[in-house]
């Protein structure tokens, strides 16, 4: 049973890193800013959701898998918040620059 | 009312759940600082339906599942396009109709599709919402406003 | 498995630098701190699991507090230093 959780828990590890790695690959690859949020979107849900399962299978039952549940909410609801504001900001930018081009 | 016991709930949740001493002292520092929060909130003005939404508890579960499906659906397309590179993506800006009535319905609309990597809302305001896409697919699929059924749904 | 998440992590951060210093636009650069800020404290948490000291989670949860504010933080300053930059050129 114990070898199995362990099993269960470094595919998952692995399978995070994974979808990490990709996430700043892509961050590192795309061409403009906003294609580049989505790439980091990948790293900010599924990739951060899989490593902290793998964690929270290791940790059993205790509080510190309370503590691992809490890290994985709050950055499930912080991250849109902040992907948000920045391409809010990103598209503020790019409209101004726009405009700054035809006042020209 | 309602409302002040459920952020009092949340709060000493997170006291017992960070703490681990349960003993006299702490339990009673714990129970002062999930009052003097409870307090400052009022003053705030915070404790209400918006920053504690339990009308929307029942049809939580439901609207979650179907999420975490569509996330990681979107999230195995956006990987393959990652590796294949980028010629396979065509990013654009579209503006769609918000139907939701609630602001905490537009919130949660928005957020959803910020949590899909694919899509990511710029703009919110009372009636629309523009959504920058990494492909014309993931806009297309948006706009089919199967995700804005689904929230008006939470919504009632 | 941990010891490998952990290099993957490092890596990782490794190229949020990369992004970070080849920027172009200052956006780049908070979004290549943002995804800094995530993996720090994945790798912390992660740490806390390789070395066998769970206590190394409740700074990782503050980690996560701080990370999420210093974004917004940046981001109003950027804001509002150019509304003000926008008042300036429209007096002129």
């Amino acid at each position: 049973m114990n070898d199995a959780i362990e099993f269960l828990s470094g595919a998952l590890l692995l399978l995070g890193s994974f979808l990490i790695f990709t996430g700043a690959l892509g961050v590192l690859r795309f061409p403009d800013t906003l294609s580049r949020m989505h790439a980091a979107g990948v790293t900010e849900t599924l990739a951060t959701t899989l490593l902290l399962m793998g964690l929270m299978l290791l940790a059993g039952w205790s509080l510190v898998l309370l503590k691992l549940i809490m890290i994985l909410l709050f950055i499930l609801f912080t991250s849109p918040t902040s992907s948000h504001a920045l391409a809010k900001a990103v598209w503020r930018h790019q409209e101004h620059e726009t405009k700054g081009g035809r006042h020209d | 009312m309602k409302h002040t016991v459920s952020i009092s709930a949340l709060l000493a949740t997170i006291w017992l759940a960070n703490s681990g001493h349960y003993t006299g002292l702490l339990l009673s520092f714990g129970v002062v600082s999930v009052a003097l929060v409870v307090w400052v909130c009022h003053r705030m003005d915070v404790v209400d339906h918006e920053s504690q939404p339990i009308h929307l508890t029942r049809h939580l579960p439901r609207y979650y599942s179907w999420l975490v499906v569509q996330i990681i659906i979107s999230n195995i397309d956006v990987v393959k396009r990652i590796w294949l590179g980028s010629s396979t993506i065509s990013p654009g800006t579209r503006r769609f109709p918000v139907g939701q009535k609630t602001d905490i319905g537009r919130v949660v609309y928005a957020n959803s599709i910020n949590l899909t990597p694919g899509t990511i809302s710029v703009e919110l305001s009372d009636s629309e919402v523009l959504v920058h896409g990494l492909t014309q697919a993931n806009l297309n699929d948006l706009d089919a406003g199967e995700m804005s059924r689904r929230v008006d749904q939470l919504e009632k | 498995m941990l010891a490998v998440t952990t290099f993957t992590l490092l890596l990782v951060m490794a190229m949020a630098m990369v992004r970070g210093f080849a920027g172009p636009s200052i956006f780049d650069r908070v979004l290549a701190a943002n995804l800094f800020g995530t993996k720090t404290v994945l790798l912390i948490a992660v740490l806390g699991f390789l070395f066998g000291r769970p206590e190394f989670l409740d700074i990782a949860l503050l980690y996560a507090l701080m990370n999420f504010i210093s974004v917004i933080a940046i981001l109003r300053y950027f804001e509002h230093t150019q509304k003000a930059e926008e008042g300036r050129s429209a007096d002129e």
